[in-house]
């Protein structure tokens, strides 16, 4: 479902990522962990294009997002194809970012409406469903402002879904959050996960990770360490290495 | 106290200056109706990658904001008819002031628009806006809120600065109460154009509290 091969990524000089190689399956829940600066943000941001590669190549259902070109420099898809092959892809932010000058429900229709073109009454029915999915079906006309971190998160998760996206992608979604309002944000992804459906989530909850992924991948200054089954990562039989980074991650 | 002693003269000479007002006025919304549109060009150009348009722009701005009002005035009713033929004062007043205003507006919206988040716009891409789309939907509308103060005080600046269409004898309040003061020796005319100026903008004033209240339904 999505391919990513022999990513690199420096920023000034300092390299992010160095030749990291991911694959993601339908219905695959991939958490990646690694501690702060390992570069496991980058990755995702470079998926979703939010930031451009240096090297390397990622399809999405076998099309090319970035394949390598005749120099080895990356060259990417038409315009027009890259914002096709985003949208098979849904973003939550750590900070939400939803737009404050819009109801949660207008901040949910918006891009049903102009970027899909879905008629409205469309657009609002399935907004209504997702709102209800994420239990925040009283706040439609509320602004962002006067919801708490875990509900915007909540909203931002159900803006993201109302485009139908293949692959969701998590960005650190709950570090911004208390731990009350964590375990909201996290039993929705828990639901989606049930569901089968296919997410990329970045964080740094251990136990989560464990508990909801079905592959772990963990990451170290920018390459991927370790990727395997939760147990195989984090459980009893792994290495030495990864068992020093761990605890640091304070995992129980 | 020559006018306050006396109804009838004072009379004529409210509505001598009621007449000049409305002038000023007309140079007033004239100037908002070309400057506050012109503005978001001249800071979109000031914005553009392209260099050949963001350093011309840049140039303009620089002119526009670091030589007198006056001065530009002066060129726009001297210069700008032997290029484009006659141009009458009150045209001319408002052809330099729109000009000199948008340079101002579009600092303005150039700073509005640079202190919008990155993520909004990472928002926007992920969900597929193009962007224009994420410019007219998400971006603008944030911006109008957070310029609305800084308009406002150009909007009071540009209420005062109608007099200086005086200088090349347009016959807005300013004027009026000039003559009246040289024509009668007293001060008086020109204190009272003063209450005129501080009457309209106490209008702008509450105005733009009105304005900024209609925007208090979200925080950002």
């Amino acid at each position: 479902m999505l391919e990513a091969k022999h990513i690199a990524k420096a920023f000034g000089g300092e390299r992010v990522l160095r030749d990291v190689s991911l694959r993601v399956d339908q219905g695959q829940v991939v958490a990646i962990i690694g501690r702060s600066g390992s570069g496991k943000s980058t990755l995702l941001r470079c998926l979703n294009h939010l930031e451009t590669v240096d090297a390397g190549e990622i399809r999405i259902d076998g099309r090319p997002m970035v394949t390598t070109g005749p120099g080895g420099t990356p060259v990417y898809a038409p315009k027009a194809e890259l914002r096709a092959l985003c949208l098979k892809m849904g973003f939550v932010f750590q900070n939400y970012n939803l737009f404050p000058h819009m109801t949660v429900m207008r901040n949910l229709c918006q891009a049903q409406e102009r970027v899909l073109r879905r008629p409205k009454a469309e657009a609002a029915e399935r907004a209504t469903a997702l709102l209800a999915q994420v239990g925040l079906s009283d706040k439609a006309g509320q602004y962002p402002c006067q919801l708490s971190g875990g509900q915007q998160q909540r909203v931002a998760i159900a803006r993201a879904l109302a485009l139908d996206p293949e692959i969701l992608c998590f960005d650190e979604p709950t570090s911004a959050l208390d731990p009350q309002l964590t375990q909201e944000v996290l039993g929705v992804i828990r639901d989606l996960a049930r569901e089968k459906r296919t997410m990329i989530v970045v964080t740094h909850e251990m136990r989560f990770a464990r508990e909801v992924a079905d592959t772990v991948v963990f990451m170290q200054e920018g390459v991927i360490r370790a990727v395997g089954t939760p147990d195989e990562v984090m459980g009893d039989h792994r290495s030495e290495e990864l068992s020093v980074f761990m605890g640091l991650l304070g995992d129980d | 106290m020559q006018y306050l002693n006396d109804p009838d003269l004072l009379m004529k000479l409210l509505s001598q200056l009621a007449g000049g007002m409305l002038t000023s006025l007309s140079i007033f919304f004239s100037t908002l109706l070309f400057s506050l549109p012109l503005g978001l060009v001249v800071a979109l150009g000031r914005m553009s990658r392209r260099k050949w348009v963001s350093v011309p722009v840049s140039f303009f701005i620089l002119i526009m904001r670091g030589t007198p009002l006056m001065l530009q005035l002066f060129t726009v009713y001297f210069f700008l008819p032997r290029l484009v033929g006659p141009i009458p004062r009150l045209q001319s007043t408002m052809i330099a002031f729109s000009l000199n205003y948008a340079a101002y507006f579009a600092e303005i919206y150039r700073g509005g628009i640079m202190s919008i988040d990155r993520g909004q716009y990472e928002a926007a891409q992920v969900l597929g806006f193009t962007r224009s789309q994420t410019f007219l939907q998400i971006v603008l509308p944030q911006t109008v809120k957070r310029v609305l103060l800084p308009v406002s005080n150009e909007v009071i600046t540009l209420v005062k600065d109608t007099s200086l269409a005086t200088a090349i004898a347009v016959g807005e309040l300013f004027l009026v109460a000039k003559n009246a003061t040289s024509a009668s020796g007293s001060v008086e005319p020109l204190f009272i154009a003063g209450l005129f100026y501080l009457a309209m903008n106490t209008v702008v004033t509450f105005f733009f509290h009105w304005l900024t209240r209609r925007f208090e339904y979200y925080r950002g």
